[in-house]
């Protein structure tokens, strides 16, 4: 698989959250602005590439040569959990201001799906160390695209007349619905 | 079954619904849910961990220290989805494919972690258990009756019995993804209708 096309398949083609449904927790919940969006995309982003190099190191050093794979599950999500405890450290320390901008949705990363998931996802596939690292990236830039955009079409429906019923999730569920559509005009691209 | 006992096994399947009320545990609920069956599946699979890891939490909350709390659940909880994986793989290995990687995920439904930190650390482990099986339930018969409906739209049919000859057309979008989102937002707008009646 070319670099490339990593790339394209996974923002466009197979979005993870608009057709894989991963990460839809933070996707429904942070995505009232597009200012809280857009940190929580990057978080993400720091974070998925930081956990896809870690859960490779874990799994082809520890696992794999000890016959420990169906430990797999427990140990990703001690490891993305603890990462993500230093990641909070570390960056109150060294770039307070970044720790400002990003640091509310560090502990919210520890239960998005999106992130265990995509380090199965990237055992599953047999991916190399430099393959698992572009994958986790396009994923998580297919995450902030989406969570993005969707911020956008909520705030514009927030200044709109919702009938009653309709009023907060189920309309927002709708919405996604249609941006979902929306993404699908990408499938078969490069197929 | 005394009053208390009662209404915490109650709790989960309609006033608290994790699914239409919490909105808890949304990946598995929009990603799983294509047919009726691979609903009911994971909603017992979910269900399992749930009372099983409700009641380990609350037999072993005085020895936990509290500042620790949460990667201990997490242990416990990633322990039960491990077994329940590998039941899966040995006795319905193609659930156990058609579920994927949602399985696994289990791990981070916050229903489940939700549940050990706001009932199982407080509570007895008999309650625990019959908390974890009302609150199971409730998501089992929300993800039963999305993938039914996604399943009669989208296929034209329901637990693989086929209404129509082979070749009709359906409305295909009901088993794709934008139809989970749709689907799932029409139902929690009649679950407000009929909840707001009471």
């Amino acid at each position: 698989m070319s670099y490339a096309m990593i790339f394209i398949a996974a923002i466009f083609v197979n979005n993870i959250v608009l057709s894989q449904f991963l990460g839809i927790c933070p996707f429904l919940g942070v995505s009232k602005k597009i200012s809280t969006s857009v940190g929580m995309g990057f978080a993400v982003m720091f974070v998925m590439t930081l956990s896809s190099i870690a859960t490779y190191a874990i799994y082809h050093g520890l696992l794999l040569p000890y016959n420990l794979q169906y430990m797999i599950t427990v140990v990703f999500i001690l490891v993305i959990a603890s990462l993500v405890q230093v990641v909070e450290i570390i960056m109150k320390k060294m770039t307070p201001s970044l720790y400002q901008a990003l640091g509310i949705f560090l502990p919210l990363i520890t239960t998005n799906c999106a992130v265990l998931g995509i380090a199965i996802l990237s055992v599953q596939k047999e991916l190399s160390l430099a393959e698992t690292v572009c994958y986790n990236l396009a994923n998580a830039m297919g995450f902030t695209l989406a969570i993005v955009l969707f911020a956008g079409l909520r705030e514009r429906l927030s200044r709109t007349k919702i009938p009653q019923a309709l009023q907060g999730t189920p309309i927002a569920l709708i919405t996604a619905g249609l941006l979902s559509m929306a993404f699908m005009g990408f499938s078969g691209v490069g197929n | 079954m005394d009053k208390t006992s009662k209404e915490n096994l109650t709790r989960g399947i309609i006033r608290e619904n994790p699914t239409f009320v919490m909105l808890l545990g949304m990946c598995p609920t929009l990603g799983v849910t294509t047919s009726a069956l691979n609903g009911l599946g994971m909603g017992l699979a979910t269900m399992f961990v749930l009372a099983l890891s409700n009641m380990a939490v609350s037999s072993f909350k005085n020895v936990i220290p509290d500042g620790v709390r949460i990667p201990a659940y997490i242990v416990i909880i990633a322990s039960f989805v491990t077994v329940i994986e590998m039941l899966m793989a040995a006795y319905v290995p193609l659930l156990h494919r058609a579920l994927g990687i949602y399985i696994p995920l289990i791990v981070v439904n916050c229903i489940i972690l939700g549940r050990a930190e706001a009932f199982a650390s407080k509570n007895s482990i008999g309650q625990s258990l019959l908390d974890g099986i009302g609150m199971g339930l409730g998501f089992t018969i929300a993800l039963f009756l999305l993938g039914s409906i996604r399943e009669i739209l989208g296929s034209g049919s329901f637990l693989g019995y086929n209404f129509f000859d082979e070749g009709a057309e359906t409305i295909l979008m009901f088993i794709m993804p934008p139809g989970a989102f749709l689907v799932l937002g029409f139902l929690i707008v009649i679950f407000n209708r009929i909840k707001g009646a009471k």
